[in-house]
């Protein structure tokens, strides 16, 4: 019997399910309603509130890729130095919110973030002035870290957990201080788990159309809700396909880096 | 003075961890509380209240979302991993250039935007003339399932040793029988993991569902997202809160079992 044979389902399944219907995008993409070649799907980028779209996507999603990765890194270093160790249990903490479901997490930050919502009412009691930042670019951006943490905390974790402790003394040894040995340790041993987590972040954060339209308060488009409302709304499936294949050049561009800096699949998150 | 900076550095890390678990359950512990809120306004409490557990029970609209939610995160998680498992298996005997190939054709579904594989698998569904229904989100669970449990499989059956599964040839079994016997036990907790995992991502799933979905079809997600503009109803915050607590007590009860052997703790 030849093994290879049981890979046999699985790879009908990825021609039949994965390859074909991204090539139907291609095609729609690159048609008009009649069927004939046509770049203007993919031109209509450069319309005003098409492109406009896309910057502040761009924006939000780099903001809350950075402070994704500034609040994952120390937490990720302070996981492994308490050897929390049984992956299993880190796992477990991040993962677990996953279990209520990812619509209503974000709604309950509309409540909490309301004017008279549960966060305003702690800041009155404490003396302390109100924020209000509901329908914001700023909630939107809070809601994407907070959605997409996990997926640059799991990735940090489990490149920092291969760092041998003797690679870390040694540079103490060496007289470097802290921040030397950050520099020239840590960032560089971690740079698979740092690429594949910032892929993870950034790449549906880009893409969003769900958390801008809850904490956006419907006002604030990014590239994800027009292409949405391409399909669900106006129904123009060649200018979404279109909308959809600029999208795809920055998801490819976080693909190769991905492929160039974590070659063996050491920044994984599961 | 070594020892308080120490001490200092362990209540700073101590207070961190703290604050970035208030950060990640703070929303959940407010559904929680919501669930139990008398007051139909979300900002408001009026006093403790049972009934929209009650109520939850008597929607005809949540139980249907809720049975399709479950059907099709059991199903597609249980088919992904019979796939993906046989897939890891024969991919693990295959040459570099191919297995190469497979892999980075089986992830795009895993780094792909979920928009783009939604919006794919629509169109790809509308070409061949499938009408979108329950089977159809069934189907693009199991797509975005499969990568994952590849990605579980593998590196359990690279761990173990090929002489075993030769050893038990030789004294007889035959390659099926060898394989429940020596390889499938070694490989279970990476095929557990993926099915677990599986199971997760397609509950939550909401993105993937919305493009794949047919007209009069719900899954909780579709159905919270369709009741947003309304006001969700208080009774779908009471059925989160059931789901997670009873997934908890799952999970806490499979994690601290009394005399699990460790390997097997790997959710």
């Amino acid at each position: 019997m030849n093994r290879k044979l049981l890979a046999g389902p699985y790879i009908v399944w990825v021609i039949g399910f994965t390859v074909i219907p991204l090539l139907m995008i291609v095609y729609y993409g690159l048609t008009d309603a009649s069927g004939a070649f046509t770049l203007a799907n993919i031109m209509e980028i450069a319309r005003e509130e098409h492109a406009k779209a896309l910057w502040l996507a761009l924006l939000l999603s780099l903001a809350s890729t950075v402070i994704c990765l500034l609040l994952a890194f120390p937490l990720a270093m302070v996981l492994r130095k308490r050897g929390v160790g049984r992956g299993s249990f880190v796992i477990f903490l991040f993962i677990m919110p996953m279990w209520m479901n990812f619509l209503l997490r974000t709604l309950a930050w509309q409540t909490l973030l309301e004017k008279n919502g549960a966060i305003n009412a702690f800041l009155s009691f404490l003396h302390l002035p109100g924020i209000s930042i509901i329908n914001t670019p700023g909630a939107i951006i809070l809601g994407m870290v907070y959605n997409f943490l996990p997926f640059m905390v799991l990735p940090l974790y489990n490149v920092l957990c291969k760092i041998d402790d003797n690679t870390i003394n040694a540079a103490r040894d060496l007289g470097a201080n802290f921040f030397q040995t950050l520099v020239w340790v840590w960032i560089p041993l971690s740079l698979p788990g740092i690429i594949s987590g910032i892929t993870m972040v950034f790449v549906p954060a880009l893409t969003t159309f769900v958390i801008s339209n809850l904490l956006g308060g419907g006002k604030i488009l990014l590239i994800g809700n027009v292409i949405e409302q391409e399909f669900t709304k106006s129904g123009n499936w060649n200018l979404g396909s279109g909308l959809s294949l600029v999208l795809m050049i920055f998801i490819l561009i976080s693909m190769m880096l991905v492929e160039k800096y974590d070659k063996n699949g050491e920044g994984t998150a599961f | 003075m070594k020892k308080s900076t120490e001490k200092i550095l362990r209540a700073a890390e101590n207070g961190y961890l703290g604050v970035i678990l208030i950060f990640l359950y703070a929303p959940i512990l407010t559904m929680m509380a919501l669930s139990f809120n008398s007051s139909k306004s979300r900002a408001q409490w009026g006093g403790f209240t049972l009934s929209w557990y009650a109520q939850m029970f008597d929607s005809p609209s949540i139980m249907a979302a809720l049975q399709n939610t479950l059907y099709i995160a059991f199903m597609s998680a249980l088919i992904a991993t019979v796939i993906g498992t046989a897939a890891a298996i024969g991919m693990n005997s295959m040459k570099r250039t191919p297995r190469a190939l497979l892999t980075s054709l089986g992830n795009i579904p895993m780094l792909n935007a979920e928009i783009v594989t939604g919006i794919s698998l629509m169109l790809g569904f509308i070409a061949f003339g499938i009408t979108l229904g329950r089977t159809t989100i069934l189907l693009g669970h199991i797509t975005f399932n499969l990568p994952y449990v590849v990605l579980s499989v593998m590196p359990k059956l690279k761990q173990t040793s090929k002489s075993t599964y030769e050893a038990a040839l030789d004294l007889g079994a035959s390659p099926v029988y060898a394989f429940f016997k020596v390889v499938f036990p070694d490989i279970m907790p990476g095929v557990l993991s993926g099915f677990l995992l599986a199971f997760t991502m397609s509950l939550d799933d909401f993105i993937i569902t919305h493009f794949t979905k047919g007209a009069g079809v719900n899954t909780l997600s579709t159905l919270i997202y369709s009741e947003v503009r309304r006001g969700i109803k208080p009774s779908m915050y009471a059925l989160s809160t059931v789901i997670f607590v009873t997934v908890l007590a799952l999970l806490i009860a499979a994690n601290f079992m009394p005399g699990k052997k460790k390997e097997e703790k790997s959710l």
